[in-house]
């Protein structure tokens, strides 16, 4: 039953891409797939799938979509984003390893949680109303609380610093999403063949999240057609990276481990998605093996370079491609069925090891000082070795500089002194306007909006280490303010650095290829790196003990309006006076009682002995007492109002 | 102050208008009735004091893990046999290392933490001892910035392991410390590394880490604590101007100080000397600076898995000479009687102990006591405190000699087992600690005593103070109208004043002979303890004579009509040192609690002597008698020479002057309240009640 299924669904997914085609639109809507593969120097592979997602620009009347997603295209019309990217990301990137400067890292390294920025094709005013309902919508299409983001104390709008230069930016990140299948589901129900063919079927869940680091990011964009009449076409990008560790049996430590596909992701690739266009696999394998002769004529030699005495490749690449430093096998997948599954498999036979290309300043953040008053955050850069060899220095008055853009978001409970900002290069501090090229600040304000500071550095290309700090002082949140598990502490999302002189891009100088991950690798990005998420204690309250402070409170105010009645009811002069007319008429004890039992016996009130004072007093007391009452009723409604108001 | 007036205001009111029909309200009648029975009240509530303070054994609850995220011992320890062979493999090539000398213990360590997959560094630290600084008394740690002429000649390097946890955000992190000798270090210390590597090698490589782990082994050649504390300030306030420390030695220090987020817990671990037990032992030490104390759940965890589960003997510090005190063991004995005896009238009430667990509870409560009253770290865990670190100090002693190879493989196993369960139940953790109790008392490491209940003994111990102060000062303004025949009405509440100048001078006087040490330490050319001991008491008993001979009013030894009421004077006293006592309380409860143990009898009782001598009458005598026995005990100097004797170091002659001076020294190099407290409460005070003493009244 289920391979009947299984074949027919192909097929009609043919059919259905059949009939788009005899409807005949001028610019058909292309899929195409891919798996990039990469041993890493610390022993780990990266596996990058890569899915892109093309419409062309159309009517967007009755607009009818065969392979992009509906849910996608329906979110750009009606919030008119331009440009959008939402990452997912769980574990740490790890530059100094993985590398910093190619296109992989600099697009793919994404900070801890959710990640979300946008560009708005609206009116000014209208772009945080955009935001705010993107937010949900997507919150809703990816199973995660991207809705925290609508609040406008969570996201900022860089204007320079992040790289995009629009004032229609909006940049939001929430650093404690937890990331798992729930998120990856809705990810891949974009995907015209989700992950049941194809390349997305090695998603295997568990093998996925077992990895170091894993990050889901959809990318789209909108391509104007310049055609009037013509809706914009859009381009939507998605892409896993893993980073996963080769189960290895060998001891020896210095050993790069063998793996296959199968090894790695449980499972192996039984054709590709019939509605791609391209689906290929790539294998990188960077460092040592660059500079080997340059041309590939003969059988031999191409044999040579997948069959060598370093490694070995359990399947003929379809073509070798070659960069300054690396090697590039591209498989094609098609050729794979049920009985012949593509299982790649990678055997080192000797140890090797080289070192990936970093950025060229390594950044690391933390926090400095203690106690729940105060502290400082500062910002570490480091140059690294490979800074001298890298490109993209730009000689000013003869002074060779580095660019760094530091793009940073404090929430409001950090509030931080912007005038404290101190500059310190190679462990000498610096006066701004020494380094400083450029700054951006925008101030918090308490529980409306967080704090942004975008810098420019220029330092010297010699530059050892450079260190940015700055002092906050941590604010106090409204008890209903705090999040579940406040004890944990709060987050500062993490700052972004980018080089803006740099820029990572790997030519494989191959025209023929229309890859969409290789020519996305060709396109120039920005070298960018995230910094460590940091957590702020701050001063909570005891939720544990509601009834105690429920207690507390209920005394204070039995205490306080018992004594406030007191002082403003009671009159001490009357009350001596009365006790001792009281006094004076003890004697008359018995009669009084007899009186009373008169009283009783006739059914009528007792007489009062002197008739008209003390009624007139008694009126008079009580008119005081209403008014009394009154002035401490308004007081404590001013007091509930002012309360409240805050 | 406010009751006391209002009270003596709604007496003046009963007296003066003589109209008995006018009932006060039923708290003032209380009031009244207490000030006016005091002498009684406030004998009954010291007593009950003293009383609560031994009965608090008998209170101790048995402790239990109020965090339900720890679930400590749940999991299946991981730890094989490969892990503990690569613990025994790194003792083995220390000792090598003694044999054959060759490179650098540091270095050996760092390669097998990077062999293991952490990432490692090395710290250089200036060995500079605490300085004293009366302006930075509470301050914070401050970074070492302040240091600029740094000498090659003799630093410290700390060796750190970062292992990141595979899938964490590395927000947090979890430290392990083991101090270690790296020039001369001993078999037993080197134990301590083995355990840590093994826990190390496993920790690298399992997948349930949510925050990061840094491996510390810090130099202990310049003692425990302040490689930690030098560690500690690089990681939380680095410098970051130019240091001259990193240009010297051989060892290439340059790469970067890594850090792992904010520090969740601390665990410090030490291996030292042999078990007397047959069991290893294992010993908690918690306390750090100010009496203050890591969070309960923190030493329930390590006690819950070193017992159930490890099989160690655990135990916490204990005064060994109360052990075997003869009047601590019939406290205990009447105590298990009263307890067999209620029980007999109702088995539900069975709070008696047996008086060996009592003998025992108290020796710990004492320890307890006075180690949180001293205000010095008991370790290296203190430091991690000024950072609100939850941290504490592990001391495991074998049963076995160090060089027993057999015995060692176990030994690692099960030391690295429990830290093993400590840091995964610390690692589940998703908030700080702040579930259990932070105030506590330990009776045992299973027992413990809550702020609520430790309280009571002191609430009644001063109890007595503010109603003996206004019955005092009822009683000295009657005398004092009857002697100055001028009953005028308005005169009468500012009775008090001159009693408060020279209370407030006596108090000023002890603030400057608390900061008198700073400057002496100031004086140049090198002093012996002693010596300065005696510089400090001649300059402040010249302040003495001197705040005596200006202000008139002040002298015990000044005219009979110049002086100011004793009974006044007793009562701005008392009123005086119950306030002391209210705020120390506060800051450091054991100081508080001690304080008031000796301050609240010596107040109660101090009276002037002449008029007893005069009477001859023998209850006066002996009230005579022992307010001047109490004097002499409440004395600093004296007191610390009777504890010193307490703990069985005899002490005697002028050699006491430099012991004692030491003693403050460590005081105020720890920046202890308890030094602020002898200074600025106990002190003035004392020198009141010698005034009253021998005021000529």
């Amino acid at each position: 039953m289920a391979s009947l299924i299984r074949s027919w669904i192909p097929l009609l997914i043919l059919q259905s891409f059949l009939v788009a085609i005899a409807f005949g639109s001028k610019e058909a809507e292309e899929f195409s797939e891919a798996l990039l593969l990469k041993p890493l120097p610390d022993r780990k592979v990266l596996a990058h799938f890569h899915f892109e997602n093309r419409a062309p620009p159309s009517n967007s009347h009755g607009r009818h979509h065969h392979l992009f997603p509906k849910a996608i295209s329906q979110l750009v019309q009606k919030f008119r984003v331009k440009e959008m990217e939402l990452s997912f990301t769980q574990g740490r990137w790890n530059h100094e390893h993985w590398g910093g400067f190619d296109p992989l890292s600099s697009m793919n390294a994404k900070p801890v949680g959710v990640e979300l920025w946008a560009v708005f094709d609206v009116p000014q005013s209208q772009v945080d109303t955009s935001w705010k309902n993107l937010t949900h919508a997507l919150s809703g299409l990816f199973c995660a609380s991207i809705n925290f983001l609508e609040s406008s104390t969570s996201y900022a709008a860089p204007t320079w610093g992040f790289g995009t230069n629009s004032d229609k930016l909006r940049y939001g990140s929430l650093p404690r999403e937890a990331v798992c299948t729930e998120n990856l589901t809705p990810w891949l129900k974009l995907l015209p063949c989700r992950d049941k063919d194809g390349i997305s079927a090695l998603m295997n869940r568990p093998s996925v999240y077992r990895g170091f680091y894993h990050s889901q990011r959809l990318h789209l964009s909108t391509v104007e057609s310049g055609q009037e009449g013509l809706g914009s076409g859009i381009v939507l990008e998605q892409t896993l990276t893993v980073v996963l560790q080769p189960e290895t049996t060998s001891v020896e430590t210095n050993m790069q481990p063998s793996w296959s596909l199968s090894s790695l992701f449980g499972r192996k690739v039984v054709g590709s998605c019939v509605l791609a266009k391209s689906s290929n696999v790539y294998l990188q394998l960077e460092g040592r093996l660059g500079h080997e002769s340059k041309n590939v004529d003969t059988e031999i030699e191409a044999h040579k370079l997948w069959k060598n005495a370093d490694f070995d490749l359990s399947l003929k690449p379809d073509r070798v491609l070659r960069e300054s430093s690396s090697l590039l096998f591209i498989f094609d997948i098609d050729k794979s069925s049920d009985s012949e599954p593509f299982d790649l498999g990678l055997t080192w036979k000797l140890p090797s090891k080289w070192s990936c290309q970093q950025a060229p300043l390594q950044a690391t953040r933390f926090l400095m000082g203690s106690g729940n008053e105060r502290g400082a955050i500062a910002i570490l850069l480091k140059a690294t070795e490979s800074q001298e060899k890298l490109p993209g220095r730009v000689v000013t008055d003869g002074r060779c500089t580095i660019k760094a853009n530091i793009f940073q978001i404090f929430p409001w409970y950090v509030k931080v002194y912007y005038h404290t900002l101190q500059i310190f290069v190679d462990q000498q501090q610096k006066t701004d306007c020494e380094v400083l090229k450029k700054i951006n600040v925008s101030p918090s304000t308490d529980k409306v909006s967080s704090g942004m500071l975008e810098m420019m550095l220029e330092l010297p290309c010699e530059v050892k280490s450079a260190a940015i700090s700055i002092e906050y002082d941590k604010g106090f949140l409204h008890i209903d303010e705090y999040p579940p598990d406040a004890n944990q502490g709060f987050d500062i999302p993490s700052a972004l650095i980018s080089f803006p002189s740099h820029h990572a891009s790997l030519d494989f100088q191959e025209e023929l290829s229309k890859s969409p991950l290789l020519s996305s690798f060709k396109e120039k990005s920005l070298v960018r790196s995230y910094t460590e998420v940091l957590l702020v204690p701050l001063t909570t309250p005891d939720f544990s003990m509601p009834y105690n402070v429920i207690t507390i409170t209920c005394t204070i105010f039995a205490l306080y309006f018992g004594s406030l009645l007191n002082v403003l009811r009671r009159r001490i002069g009357e009350e001596e006076r009365f006790l001792k007319s009281q006094a004076g008429k003890k004697t008359f004890g018995l009669k009084q009682l007899l009186s009373r039992l008169t009283a009783k016996i006739r059914g009528r009130p007792i007489e009062p002995p002197s008739s008209d004072s003390p009624a007139a007093q008694s009126s008079f007391l009580s008119s005081k007492l209403i008014f009394k009452i009154i002035l401490v009723a308004g007081a404590a409604a001013a007091w509930q109002y002012f309360s409240t108001d805050n | 102050m406010a009751s006391e007036k209002r009270d003596k205001e709604e007496e003046e009111v009963k007296t003066d208008d003589g109209s008995p029909k006018i009932k006060p309200r039923p708290i003032v009648q209380l009031g009244i009735f207490l000030v006016a029975h005091s002498p009684v009240f406030s004998v009954v509530f010291s007593a009950a004091g003293v009383l609560a303070l031994l009965i608090l054994p008998l209170l101790a609850k048995n402790t239990y893990i109020s965090e339900n995220a720890l679930m400590p011992g749940s999991a299946r320890s991981m730890l094989s046999n490969r892990d503990v062979s690569d613990g025994s493999k790194l003792v083995k090539d220390i000792k090598n290392y003694w044999l054959n000398h060759e490179g650098q213990v540091q270095k050996l360590i760092g390669k097998y933490m990077s062999d293991m997959g952490a990432e490692v560094y090395y710290q250089k630290f200036h060995p500079e001892g605490n300085q004293f600084h009366p302006l930075h008394f509470f301050s914070g740690p401050d970074s070492y910035t302040l240091l600029d002429n740094v000498s090659c000649a003799s630093y410290g390097v700390n060796v750190a392991g970062i292992i990141r946890a595979p899938r964490g955000d590395g927000k947090e992190s979890i430290v392990l410390v083991t101090p270690y000798d790296f020039i001369n270090g001993g078999d037993y210390e080197a134990l301590s590394l083995g355990i840590t590597s093994t826990l190390f090698s496993l920790l690298a490589r399992v997948t349930w880490l949510s925050k990061d782990i840094i491996w510390l082994v810090t130099d202990s050649r310049y003692g425990d604590y302040r490689p930690v504390a030098a560690w500690l300030t690089e990681y939380h306030s680095p410098s970051f101007k130019v240091s001259d420390l990193l240009k010297c030695g051989e060892l290439n220090t340059a790469d970067t100080f890594r850090r792992a987020g904010t520090v969740a817990a601390a665990l410090v671990l030490k291996v030292d000397g042999r078990s007397e037990r047959f069991e290893d032992t294992l010993s908690i030490y918690a306390e750090a600076s100010n009496g203050q104390m890591p969070n309960l759940d923190l030493i329930n965890v390590v006690n819950y898995l070193a017992v159930h589960r490890q099989g160690f003997y655990v135990k916490v510090e204990k005064v060994v000479s109360l052990l075997s005190s003869s009047w601590l063991k019939i406290i205990g004995e009447i105590f298990e009687a009263v307890g067999k005896l209620a029980r007999t009238l109702n088995p539900d009430w069975n709070f008696g102990i047996p008086a060996a667990d009592y003998l025992e509870g108290s020796a710990t409560l004492a320890s307890s006591l006075y180690s949180q009253a001293l205000g010095i770290p008991t370790g290296p865990h203190g430091a991690f405190r000024d950072y609100q670190v939850d941290a504490i100090t592990l001391k495991i002693s074998p049963r076995f000699p160090p060089d027993s190879k057999t015995r060692q493989h176990d030994f690692f196993l099960r030391g690295a087992r429990l830290l093993e369960g400590t840091i995964r139940s610390v690692n589940n953790l998703l908030e700080k600690f702040h579930q259990s109790f932070f105030l506590y008392l330990l009776t045992s490491p299973s027992k413990f005593i809550s702020v609520g209940v430790y309280m009571i003994a002191f609430a009644l111990l001063v109890a007595p103070l503010p109603m003996v102060a206004a019955s005092l000062y009822i009683e000295g303004c009657k005398a004092l109208t009857k002697s100055t025949d001028n009953p005028t009405e308005n005169l009468k509440s500012w009775k008090w004043l001159d009693a408060a100048k020279q209370v407030f001078a006596l108090h000023l006087l002890g603030f400057i002979v608390t900061l008198l040490p700073y400057f002496i330490c100031q004086v140049p050319g090198q002093h012996s303890p002693r010596n300065r001991s005696i510089m400090w008491g001649t300059t402040s008993s010249s302040l003495l004579l001197i705040t005596f001979a200006i202000i008139p009013g002040c002298s015990p030894f000044s005219s009979r009509h110049h002086g100011t009421n004793w009974a006044v004077l007793k009562s701005v006293t008392i009123s005086a040192a119950f306030i002391g006592l209210c705020l120390m309380s506060i800051i450091n409860f054991a100081t508080a609690e001690i304080g008031a143990l000796l301050l609240v009898p010596t107040c109660l009782m101090a009276q002037p002597i002449k008029p007893a001598l005069r009477s001859r009458r023998i209850k006066s005598l002996l009230g005579a008698f022992c307010s001047m026995v109490l004097l002499t005990i409440g004395f600093p100097v004296m007191f610390f020479a009777i504890s010193k004797g307490l703990f069985g170091e005899a002490v005697v002659g002028l050699s006491l002057g430099g012991e004692f001076w030491t003693w403050l020294e460590s005081l105020w190099a720890w920046k202890s309240a308890t030094y602020l407290y002898i200074g600025m409460v106990h002190l003035p005070c004392w020198l009141l009640c010698l005034c009253i003493l021998f005021h000529p009244s």
